[in-house]
């Protein structure tokens, strides 16, 4: 899948980033292609079995990274904003602290980050203000979903000290 | 008068103290939400689905129903006030609503949005429950391939009927379809494209990608766009109710949008958009106020909200009856059923009728409470429209991750988050619809099940699915919904298309 950031580079013929998203889409068809030829045999009496639609699907993604590499040629694709790098880096790092933190530092401290990182990301910089702002917020919403609704929401040693 | 005793039965229901509770709950928080600048009911309701995850399925779904409706009157008020609107339904909102804001007529323009819902969420909803049985009846004598060409027709319209490119249409949903095959066959039991993953063996997480390709996907992509200065607030100035000229001039707007969105709602074809310019063009051609347009005319605001309302409450006759979502709200609360075990259908009909038409009672009373709600509490949702957008965005972030840890607090689970967040933003940069995604990925399994059927039935004779008249014709309409828009836009006419483009965020 397109993961990750092309910036505009829409004024040359053939439009590059769009060459990327056709190759990108004939490799998840032959992905397909690959893992399910391991199934095969696995087809009932009717031969119709789990490879069917994997199959089908896969040869229409293949069409369409045709289709997409030929629109690249032709320069269809359309114009695109110029996109800032740096507030998509704060939020996915944002992001990633918390995925990483969940379970060591539990919900509160872990999302708290995600969100002053997140403000971080859209102008707010006095990370001092935002942090601190962003755990408790975190802990009150933590003490409503976990203890009143009962969600599971993993505690940390902020959560443990009150509960 | 069977329909007549249960929708009856259903009020019963839902009018038990905590069922009203329950759909009280769901229109505040889902007004509160649909209210943020960017939120659009589709994110409203995948954020708000784990609030809902410890409730019986009864209570759950009348809740659900609720922030369904408060998420869509949420809408409108944004586009009035900030000219920004949150989802494509409320852009022609936002053409006459905001224009009176500034004219400082935003009081009647929220009234008659307001009434306006109402009156064709009251309507629509009773055709909701009059309509329903018959298309029960008539889905008793669907067989596995006519269920499977109604989804096709689905996919059809959902990726690639309007919008400004086909292909890019095409692609979303053949990416959320690739998505769906991730994971164990549901008919054979063997593991498909998991790699070895254990994770991987449950498939994908509708809500997952829904929250990570709405939310995610889209903080990304504002974030990315840099800072652009604060939005406008218009503020309310004056009373805040019609006058008698006002009433005059809105209440046939309101029963002509209501007649125009209906239909286009319950027809398979997605989308509350259609039905809302359609509805706009209508009352400008009708207007004794013409030099109005443009400026603020009431009418455009009256007609396009009625026609809004209506089809969202159409897009549930295909769900409830067919168990066919035709956009990803529907989509996300189909996966709201599911996680109850409970696939709607006809058969969900005969087996929980209860459930059924408790719900079709709830969105009434859901209805009822929005009018009392939204008028008098005004000022509070303008309130929420001026959060600051670092902010708003980072609580947007903190509980679109609420809702993933709750379902399930594993590293993994928000590794998807990111990954298809990271996915969904680059499709926006590229000009792709995320809408197709979702649908592809709950709707790809249900087809793969049907057309396996059907296959099976015939012992692998393809030409069992074009034998039965009513799928042969289902298919046919596809195929032209498919071809008809690639001739115009070839022909250079594909503006209105990318007009009616089906991207609600």
């Amino acid at each position: 899948m397109t993961k990750g950031h092309h910036p505009s580079t829409a004024t040359r013929r053939p439009d590059r980033a769009a060459l990327f998203i056709a190759a990108v889409l004939a490799a998840i068809a032959g992905l397909i292609f690959w893992d399910v030829s391991r199934l095969a045999g696995a087809a009932g009496y009717s031969q119709v079995g789990p490879t069917t639609v994997p199959y089908a699907i896969a040869c229409c993604l293949l069409g369409l990274a045709i289709w997409t590499a030929f629109e690249a040629f032709r320069g269809d694709f359309p114009e695109r904003e110029r996109q800032e790098v740096g507030p998509v880096i704060w939020i996915v790092a944002g992001l990633a602290a918390q995925m990483l933190l969940l379970n060591v530092a539990g919900f509160s401290i872990a999302t708290g980050i995600l969100f002053a990182l997140t403000a971080r990301g859209f102008g707010k910089r006095k990370l001092w203000f935002s942090l601190p702002l962003g755990i408790v917020l975190c802990f009150v919403v933590w003490v409503i979903f976990a203890k009143l609704l009962q969600l599971s929401l993993p505690a940390g040693p902020l959560e443990r000290l009150f509960f | 008068m069977a329909t007549f005793d249960f929708l009856l039965q259903g009020l019963l229901v839902a009018a038990q103290p905590m069922n009203l509770l329950y759909a009280l709950i769901g229109v505040t928080l889902g007004t509160a939400v649909g209210v943020l600048p960017g939120i659009g009911p589709a994110l409203t309701v995948a954020l708000l689905l784990p609030v809902t995850y410890r409730l019986d399925p009864g209570g759950s779904l009348i809740m659900f129903a609720g922030i369904y409706y408060g998420g869509m009157y949420g809408g409108s008020t944004t586009s009035i006030l900030l000219n920004t609107p949150g989802e494509s339904s409320s852009i022609v909102t936002a053409l006459e609503g905001n224009k009176m804001a500034r004219a400082g007529r935003g009081g009647p323009a929220l009234a008659t949005a307001a009434i306006g819902s109402f009156v064709a969420g009251l309507i629509a909803t009773l055709g909701l429950a009059f309509i329903a049985p018959y298309i029960v009846k008539l889905a008793l004598v669907f067989g596995p391939r006519e269920y499977f060409a109604l989804m096709v027709l689905a996919f059809v319209t959902v990726s690639s009927a309007f919008g400004d490119s086909t292909l890019r249409g095409l692609t979303s949903l053949f990416v959320g379809l690739g998505l769906a095959v991730i994971g164990i066959d549901q008919l054979t039991g063997q593991a498909r494209l998991s790699f070895g993953v254990p994770e991987l063996l449950d498939g994908i997480e509708v809500t997952t990608l829904a929250v990570a390709m709405f939310a995610i996907g889209e903080t990304l992509f504002i974030a990315a766009q840099g800072d652009k200065g604060p939005d406008k607030v218009e503020a309310v100035r004056g009373s805040i109710w019609m006058s008698a000229n006002d009433w005059a001039r809105s209440w046939k707007a309101w029963l002509r949008g209501t007649f125009i969105g209906f239909p286009i709602g319950a027809m398979p074809a997605g989308g509350a958009e259609i039905g809302t310019f359609l509805s706009y063009a209508t009352e400008k051609r009708l207007t004794k106020h013409p030099e109005e347009f443009g400026n603020g005319a009431i009418e455009g605001v009256a007609g396009p909200e009625a026609a809004n309302n209506a089809s969202a409450a159409g897009t549930l006759v295909p769900l409830l009856t067919l168990g066919l979502p035709t956009t990803a709200t529907a989509a996300i609360m189909l996966a709201g059923f599911q996680q109850y075990g409970l696939q709607p259908g006809p058969l969900l009909f005969a087996t929980n009728p209860q459930l059924v038409w408790g719900l079709i009672a709830s969105l009434l009373i859901a209805n009822f409470m929005l009018l009392v709600l939204n008028l008098p509490l005004i000022g509070l949702w303008v309130k929420l429209l001026t959060i600051p957008k670092p902010w708003l965005y980072a609580g947007i972030l903190l509980f679109a991750t609420l809702g993933t840890i709750g379902a399930n607090p594993s590293v993994y689970e928000l590794g998807m988050l990111l990954a298809f967040g990271l996915l969904g933003y680059a499709m926006r940069v590229f000009g792709y619809p995320i809408a197709p995604v979702v649908v592809g990925l709950i709707l790809g399994p249900l087809a793969e099940q049907q057309l396996r059927r059907a296959l099976a039935i015939s012992q692998g004779d393809y030409s069992v699915l074009i034998t039965s008249p009513i799928a042969a014709v289902l298919l046919l309409i596809a195929a032209a919904a498919l071809i008809v828009p690639l001739i115009l836009r070839a022909r250079g006419r594909g503006e209105v298309l990318s007009q009616l483009a089906a991207s609600e965020d």
